[in-house]
């Protein structure tokens, strides 16, 4: 399963990862962090849903994402 | 570099954003079986909150710099040359020896590093007024010297720390602080287009412009900048890279508006793509001892 | 290159050149401009003969910021010009000794204001002594007024610079650079490969050995934005301009009975010496007092002078500039009269002869 992790402290809540992923998981949430800054989540519900696209870690200019890919299994390939 | 009062309150380099204390550190990444981590914090790259404003590009350069010195190898052997900008605090935030430019001068000093420690790698990293306004001649003749330098040039078409000022990159109709009615053409000249500039310089081996407003560009402007990494690795000359970038600040827009207005009004204007490329696979040694001190003795006092 | 001891014939530029070629000078950053051009003309054919650098800058602020980048590496490097250049190279100045790159600058110093003329001046003494630049700084000054001290001054800026991380700038004018006069060069040295190893930049990686990990990463730089950084590094600056004040170097002629004394500096501190030669052969109770270095200043020596009763008169090339540092040191107990050359005049002993006795004469 691929997934992403918002470090929450580093998020500014520019939203532009919100923009850029493909199956549209990342949206904002209520929480504020200690920047001020309403941060970035994916839903529990949603995390699976995850390509591993890298997208939204290319985009956000403060580092605040981080992405991990599912190995490719020889069966599923 | 007195920031304007009437300057947005997100706006960077203030004694508060300066002083903040490094925030919480990105958690160190743990990979569960089946899972590789494929998008992290490059080494080189500080674990620290940056002062940018929401959406800033710059940060975005900053990962790719710092990336690329990672990737090839180059962050022990770097010195960088920051420049006067929102970009000021480079060094608290890629993680190479650095010296600070005078406003518009990081090519001269960048030269001055060069020249003194060939075997170091070199790179300049400045906005468009420091690069394409008070910066000119050093730019021009860096590059036309085919100073074995790689430049990252980060255009958001303003004066972002001053507090948004016109900068000779403003796209005509555009409203900054001091332009309130929008770039005139007949009185304040066109915006300049730098990599087309470089590109015609005998020294530049390699000229690209690029753009942070998209996953794809972002992805294509990173492989330009390992190319004009090259240029100076590989001992081919001058490795120049524009890097069309929001300033949603000053520009008064959110980061998602920002983000539209280079793709629709800047990209249009700034055409993206390679302006030049040296041919040929350079003897990188011969090619090298032309700039550098060839076992001189300041070669030898490293 | 002249043997050990051998006598060599000169320019005053060629001196400096040599001087610091000798030094270890692997860096040499210029621009045109008249009346120092045999400076970098001999450069362009020295430095790469050692395998240095050597750059002509597509101007004056290029030319001092590529020395203050092979200064942050702590590679012995040098700029020169003259005048307008000058002004050109404050820029860089002020940001080398806001944060302390040492370098090399050198000022053959013409006619002013303005474009002036290419003729001998000394009209950038306040430039030089106080800075030049904007902020809170002090360049070591060092004034030649001989091919041969030009050559040794050259010589010792480089250490001075490096052992004060500091730039340090040689004040001569179109007298010394063009004058032909025997010098006699040192031994040419190299730069130890350890100065400044402690803070200059080549990389985090340099000189690591097996296994070793990279140290942090340096910076250089003149910003200081967090609460009290500034003040803390002006404070570093002042404690080192007052540590400076052991390095006082001047040259005194027949002041020992002397009741006036002629303070003079660089060529005009010469050429006031062969007027108080003359005077003494009419047994004219005159002496000269010629700092060597213009910062810092000999203050304490000249107010011992005016302590023991002397009376002073400042000589120079300009409109008056040194007399208020010398004014300044014999506060307590003199003054000093003035007597000027203006810029745009050649100086000659025999204009020096009338105002001296003058001088000497008002009681
Ligand atoms: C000699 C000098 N003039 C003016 C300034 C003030 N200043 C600081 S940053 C800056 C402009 C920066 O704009 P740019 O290079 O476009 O960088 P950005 O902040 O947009 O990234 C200016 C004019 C200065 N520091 N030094
Ligand atoms: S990695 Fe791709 S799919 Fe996953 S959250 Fe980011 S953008 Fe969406
Ligand atoms: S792009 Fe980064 S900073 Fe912006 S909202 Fe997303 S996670 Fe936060
Ligand atoms: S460039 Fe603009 S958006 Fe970026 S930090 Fe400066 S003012 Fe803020
Ligand atoms: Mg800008």
């Amino acid at each position: 399963m691929s997934r992403i992790l918002v470090t929450e402290e580093r998020c500014k809540g520019c939203l532009l990862c919100t923009t850029v992923c493909p199956v549209s998981i990342i949206r904002q949430s209520e929480r504020i962090n200690q920047q001020g800054y309403k941060v970035a989540e994916v839903g529990a519900e949603d995390m699976d849903k995850c390509t591993g696209c890298t997208s939204c870690a290319t985009i956000c200019p403060d580092m605040a994402i981080q992405v991990w890919r599912s190995k490719k299994t020889k069966k599923a390939a | 570099m007195p920031k304007a009062k009437s300057a947005p309150k997100a706006a960077p380099a203030t004694k508060a954003a300066a002083a903040k204390p490094v925030m919480a550190k990105t958690v160190a990444p743990k990979v569960a079986a089946g899972e590789e981590l494929v998008f992290t914090r490059p080494a080189s790259l500080a674990d620290r909150a940056t002062h940018y404003c929401p959406g800033c590009h710059h940060g975005i350069a900053h990962r790719m710099v710092a990336e690329l010195l990672d990737e090839m190898d180059l962050a022990g052997r770097t010195v960088a040359a920051s420049s006067i900008g929102c970009s000021v605090f480079l060094y608290n935030y890629i993680q190479v020896d650095t010296v600070e430019s005078p406003h518009g001068r990081a090519p001269a000093v960048a030269t001055g590093i060069k020249r003194a420690r060939p075997d170091t790698f070199v790179f300049s990293y400045q906005g468009d007024g420091d690069l394409a306004s008070i910066g000119m001649a050093e730019i021009m003749h860096a590059a036309n010297r085919g100073e074995r330098l790689t430049v990252v040039f980060v255009n958001n078409t303003v004066y972002g720390m001053t507090g948004g000022q016109m900068a000779p990159t403003t796209l005509i109709g555009q409203k900054t602080t001091t332009c309130p009615g929008g770039r005139c053409k007949d009185r304040e000249g066109s915006p300049i287009r730098m990599a087309e500039i470089i590109a015609q310089l005998g020294g530049t081996a390699f000229c690209a412009r690029g753009s942070l407003d998209s996953v794809k560009n972002i992805r294509q402007a990173k492989k330009y900048m390992r190319q004009a990494f090259e240029a100076q690795t590989r001992g081919l000359g001058f490795g120049f890279v524009e890097l069309l970038s929001g300033c949603p600040t000053n520009w008064r827009l959110s980061p998602v508006a920002a983000n539209k207005r280079i793709t629709e009004e800047m990209i249009p204007y700034f055409p993206l793509g390679v302006y030049k490329e040296l041919e040929g696979d350079a003897t990188c040694g011969s090619l090298v001892s032309t700039g550098a001190m060839a076992g001189g003795a300041a070669g030898e006092s490293k | 290159m002249a043997g050990k001891n051998e006598r060599i014939f000169v320019k005053g530029n060629e001196a400096i050149a040599m001087g610091a070629l000798d030094a270890g000078c692997r860096c040499f950053f210029g621009y045109p401009i008249t009346p120092q051009n045999d400076i970098p003309e001999f450069m362009s054919k020295a430095m790469p003969e050692v395998g240095g650098e050597f750059v002509q800058a597509e101007s004056e602020l290029a030319a001092a910021n590529m020395l203050l980048g092979a200064g942050a590496c702590g590679v012995r490097a040098m700029t020169s010009s003259s005048s307008p250049g000058m002004s050109l190279k404050q820029e860089a100045i002020s940001y080398m000794a806001g944060s302390e790159i040492p370098g090399v600058i050198v000022n053959m110093n013409r006619g002013g204001p303005g474009l002036g003329d290419i003729g001998p001046s000394q009209g950038d003494y306040f430039q030089s002594t106080r800075g030049g630049g904007h902020g809170d700084y002090r360049l070591l000054v060092l004034a030649p007024s001989s091919a041969q001290e030009a050559y040794d001054m050259t010589h010792k800026a480089f250490d001075l610079a490096y052992a004060f991380r500091s730039p340090v700038l040689i004040l001569g004018d179109a007298i010394i650079g063009q004058m032909k006069e025997p010098i006699v060069r040192r031994a040419a040295t190299l730069a130890d490969p350890a100065e400044g190893k402690e803070w200059r930049l080549e990389g985090t990686a340099a000189g690591l050995k097996a296994n070793q990990k990279p140290r942090a990463h340096r910076i250089i730089k003149s910003l200081f934005l967090m609460d009290g950084e500034l003040a803390g590094q002006n404070m570093k600056l002042q404690a080192k301009y007052d540590a400076w004040k052991d390095l006082v170097e001047f040259e005194t002629f027949e002041v020992k009975d002397a009741e006036l004394v002629v303070v003079a500096f660089g060529s005009i501190g010469r050429i006031a010496k062969n007027a108080v030669r003359v005077l003494r052969k009419q047994g004219k109770k005159v002496g000269l007092f010629r700092p060597k270095t213009l910062y810092p200043f000999p203050e304490k020596a000249l107010a011992k002078l005016a302590r023991e009763g002397k009376r002073f008169l400042t000589i120079e090339h300009n409109l008056g500039q040194m007399v208020e540092d010398v004014r300044l040191s014999v506060r307590r107990d003199a003054d000093s009269e003035l007597f000027c050359v203006y810029p745009g005049n050649m100086p000659s002993p025999d204009d020096f002869v009338a105002p001296i006795l003058r001088a000497l004469g008002r009681k």
